[in-house]
């Protein structure tokens, strides 16, 4: 069969869109896994101190502390993260104005990521498994799906306006906008706001999404039928989304990535060093790394000292004598 | 007029707030709050007028160094002389900068520097939390945002070459720096805006950050901090000037002045090889509030701990101001601290009320330690509260009859988790109806307004703007607390802070406001309340008129 470049157009967008954005997050995810320990900072409350969590102490409370067994509760953590994640509770809790719009613009996300993994699910189902098609199972899966796209994007979209009409409007956030910010928003206005018009007007049932999925998963590029606009629209929105996908893993809006280190690897991590632990040898190799820093105190000139030379000097007490 | 810069105003606040770009383009000083911008405080302080006039910097200071921020200097930087001057600074802050973002260089706080660099919504969240933004009027400057910001597009633009249409416009001239070095002094480092932000971007963080670069890179440093601080420290053994004769010497007095006081013979052993515990005091507790001190070495003795000081080169003073401002400082004291562990052979370090000294030697030094220098370092609340329930010590609760408050010292409470031992030991010593928590308290308490340096740093009137911006939350707090007690002398309140910074800051501030004379608010430790309920000692341990 012949492929009409512009009509698979659709396709390889998503493709292309996934693949940066897996490639993108996966090398954020790399470079903050590989960066060296850092020194301890963390900030309590630590989520995965057990009962001391509810108050906000530590393992330091308990005397003589290295000689106690040491427990990490995860579902303490999970306890924390759980309502940070779905429902954003420290911005609920700080900043109720920016939650009331940050909410549904990031729930409304959830949801159509929601209804992204049904629809792929049900194409892979159905590809695999050709009885699934059609199924009660499938049928199920077709009402959950399109109640989380539909209600995800009007979310997405309420949420957008009002992210935009704040950054706009606020006295507070004025100074701080950027060009950028502005773009970004009106990126997820447009994006969000498109699709909800194909959904709104001609695929109610995301049966027209799902057939483009169900391509997708088989890679077979069949073109989009013109049908009077229909699936102009379609193809319009998956480029659009396409885009918004490949374009947010390189932007500071990948900051799902960030707070998941901020929260475990800085805000919580309160390993401590001890005796013959892997800690303590990572210390050694660390403080072998050479110093650049330049103030005379530091006393760096000549041929560069290690971070261990220069801590265990005194240049003080030697000038003194 | 510099001919380069311009108007800041930039508006008239609140309406229209000054811009992150203006750092490096406005004329004078980018913020003057006028005491009647303030909120008032609580009563017998509330009303505006009566409060302590400002003092305005003076010419020669101001013809001396950079002071184009907000009235005041914490830093002394010297104004340059010559454009060259100038750009050879730019180019040292930008050298700097680079070797934060350097995994040899700041391998040391790297990934929490980039999360808060890259990730930072700017949806201000953290506003809220800093008492210095609140007490100001919200003052754009002290936004803990405002500072961050500025650095993020310094970074984003100068060092990886990004748009400033993504990042923000900035401009980088010397005015921009040395006013971003200054602001990084208007900052207690208290990090309770870092525990609002919902992506755990941490402002206080990036201020410590900028410090680093003056002081690591460009040599410029708070002289408290640096030349009479952690280098005096280092040089003769205490950032008070005390060698190691004039320790033993003052705890010769401090002994001897307990025993008189308490009736209880009190000897502080010096460098006993072999004891289990070396206490480390900050050294202000020695020579500012000796019966602090005195405190500790009758409870240790009356509880039959096996305990030494020191008398080696830093290690009868816990302070570490590196914690503040530079890594190399911080990491040379924590060494001293942690040799002379090693030479009494003692099985631990037991740290006195000192919150900063706490944080430095427990936590952050964790991960520069290794080998024999690697030995268990605990705070004294937790040993305090082992002798508290061992029982060995008779308290009587009616000794302390008097309403108690308890300040959280940020570093040990926020920052290490230590909440409740300190109030089992209050629970033990105070009658429990005496006992008022401020609000908020425990880990999401207020700064005492002394944090990062600030309650040693006075030179110019900078300790005014402690007292009207960093403090003011806190001694807010304290009449708040107090409001339903007789606000006067003949009734001493008693605002309990095992912290020595801490401390000062509270004298500081309670001399400021008069609110000993005036409203009987006092101050302390909390070894002092244990040793004043002791059944053993005589009463009044606690001295109210001392402070």
């Amino acid at each position: 069969m012949e492929v009409d470049p512009i009509h698979v157009l659709p396709y390889i967008a998503a493709y292309v869109a996934l693949s940066v954005f897996v490639v993108a997050v996966a090398t954020r995810i790399y470079v903050f896994a590989r960066m060296p320990m850092h020194v301890r900072w963390e900030l309590y409350p630590v989520a995965h101190e057990g009962k001391k969590a509810s108050y906000g102490g530590s393992y330091l409370e308990e005397f003589e502390w290295w000689k106690k067994p040491r427990t990490k509760s995860l579902a303490g953590e999970i306890k924390v993260m759980g309502p940070e994640i779905l429902f954003l509770k420290a911005l609920k809790e700080h900043n109720r104005r920016m939650w009331a719009r940050s909410f549904p613009f990031h729930f409304g996300l959830y949801l159509i990521i929601g209804c992204t993994a049904f629809l792929f699910l049900s194409a892979i189902l159905s590809a695999i498994w050709p009885a699934f098609a059609g199924s009660r199972s499938d049928v199920v899966l077709q009402y959950a799906l399109t109640v989380c796209g539909g209600c995800g994007l009007v979310s997405g979209l309420i949420g957008a306006l009002g992210l935009l009409g704040r950054r706009l409007t606020s006295r507070d956030l004025r100074g701080f906008t950027t060009p950028a910010d502005i773009f970004n928003l009106v990126f997820f206005i447009v994006a969000f706001g498109v699709a909800l018009v194909h959904f709104a007007t001609v695929d109610r049932d995301f049966l027209r999404v799902g057939s483009f999925v169900e391509n997708l998963v088989r890679f077979q590029l069949v073109a989009l039928p013109a049908d009077g606009g229909g699936y102009t629209i379609l193809g319009i929105s998956v480029i659009l989304l396409s885009l918004l996908l490949a374009y947010i893993p390189l932007t500071h809006m990948s900051h799902f990535v960030g707070k998941y280190f901020a929260y475990h690897a800085v805000r919580w991590n309160d390993e401590p060093n001890l005796p013959g632990s892997g800690l303590e040898a990572s210390v050694d190799d660390l403080l072998s790394q050479p110093v650049g820093w330049a103030a005379p105190h530091i006393r760096n000139s000549g041929e560069r000292k290690t971070w261990a030379e220069v801590a265990t000097e005194n240049p003080a007490a030697s000038d003194g004598k | 007029m510099d001919k380069n810069c311009v108007n800041p105003h930039h508006g008239t606040e609140p309406e229209s707030p000054i811009q992150p770009a203006a750092i490096a383009t406005s004329c004078g000083p980018l913020a003057d709050i006028p005491i009647a911008q303030q909120i008032p405080l609580p009563p017998p302080f509330d009303q505006l007028d009566d409060e302590p006039a400002a003092t305005p910097l003076s010419d020669e200071a101001r013809l001396r160094y950079e002071s184009d921020l907000d009235g005041t200097i914490a830093v002394n930087i010297p104004r340059p002389e010559t454009k060259l001057e100038e750009a050879e600074l730019v180019q040292s802050f930008l050298s700097g900068m680079k070797k934060l973002f350097e995994e040899e260089n700041n391998w040391i706080f790297l990934q929490p520097l980039i999360i808060s660099a890259e990730y930072c919504a700017k949806c201000q969240t953290c506003s809220d939390a800093c008492h210095i933004y609140e007490e100001s009027g919200e003052s754009e400057i002290y936004r803990p945002s405002f500072r961050s910001e500025i650095f993020r597009r310094i970074y984003h633009k100068y060092i990886k070459g990004e748009a400033e249409w993504v990042h923000g416009e900035i401009d980088l001239n010397w005015k921009a720096i040395a006013r971003l070095i200054e602001l990084s002094y208007r900052c207690n480092l208290c990090r309770r805006c870092a525990q609002t932000c919902p992506l755990g971007v941490d402002n206080a963080l990036l201020a410590r950050e900028i410090r680093k670069i003056a002081s690591q890179e460009m040599g410029i440093t708070v002289k408290e901090l640096h030349e009479a601080g952690s280098v005096l420290q280092q040089k003769v053994g205490s950032s008070t000037g005390m060698n190691d004769l004039v320790v033993k010497d003052n705890f010769e007095f401090i002994d001897e002045d307990t025993t008189e006081r308490t009736g209880i013979t009190v000897e502080s052993p010096f460098d006993k090889v072999g004891a289990d515990i070396l206490l480390i005091h900050n050294a202000g507790e020695i020579m500012a509030w000796p019966e602090n001190p005195g405190a500790f070495s009758l409870l240790f003795n009356a509880a039959g701990l096996s305990w030494t000081l020191s008398s080696e080169l830093a290690a009868y003073d816990s302070i570490n101001y590196g914690v503040w401002y530079d890594d190399v400082q911080f990491a040379r004291t924590a060494m001293l601290h942690m040799q002379a562990a090693k030479n009494l052979g003692v099985k631990k370090i037991v740290l006195g009320e000192c919150g900063h000294a706490h944080k430095a030697l427990t936590v952050i030094a964790d991960r520069v330690l290794a080998g024999d220098l690697n030995i268990p370092r605990e705070s004294g609340m937790t040993v305090l509260l082992d002798i508290v329930r061992s029982g060995k010590i008779k308290f009587d609760k009616s000794r302390n009859d008097f309403p108690v408050t308890m300040h959280d010292p940020c570093n040990m409470v926020r920052l290490m988790g230590i909440v409740s031992p300190q109030r089992e030991i209050i629970k033990a010593v105070v009658p429990e109806e005496r006992f008022r928590e401020m609000e908020p308290h425990g880990v999401e308490n207020y700064c005492c307004g002394g944090g990062s340096g600030f309650a040693i740093m006075s030179g110019h009137n900078f300790d005014e703007w402690r007292h009207r911006f960093s403090g003011r939350r806190k001694f807010r707090q304290v009449l708040e607390t107090f409001k339903d007690e007789p606000m006067d002398k003949e009734h001493p309140k008693y605002v309990c802070a095992p912290c020595s910074n801490c401390k000062g800051q509270l004298r500081d501030i309670i001399k400021h406001y008069d609110a000993w004379e005036k409203a009987g608010i006092g101050y302390g430790g909390l070894v002092e309340l244990m040793v004043n309920a002791m059944v053993d000692v005589e009463p009044g341990y606690i001295d109210w008129e001392w402070h």
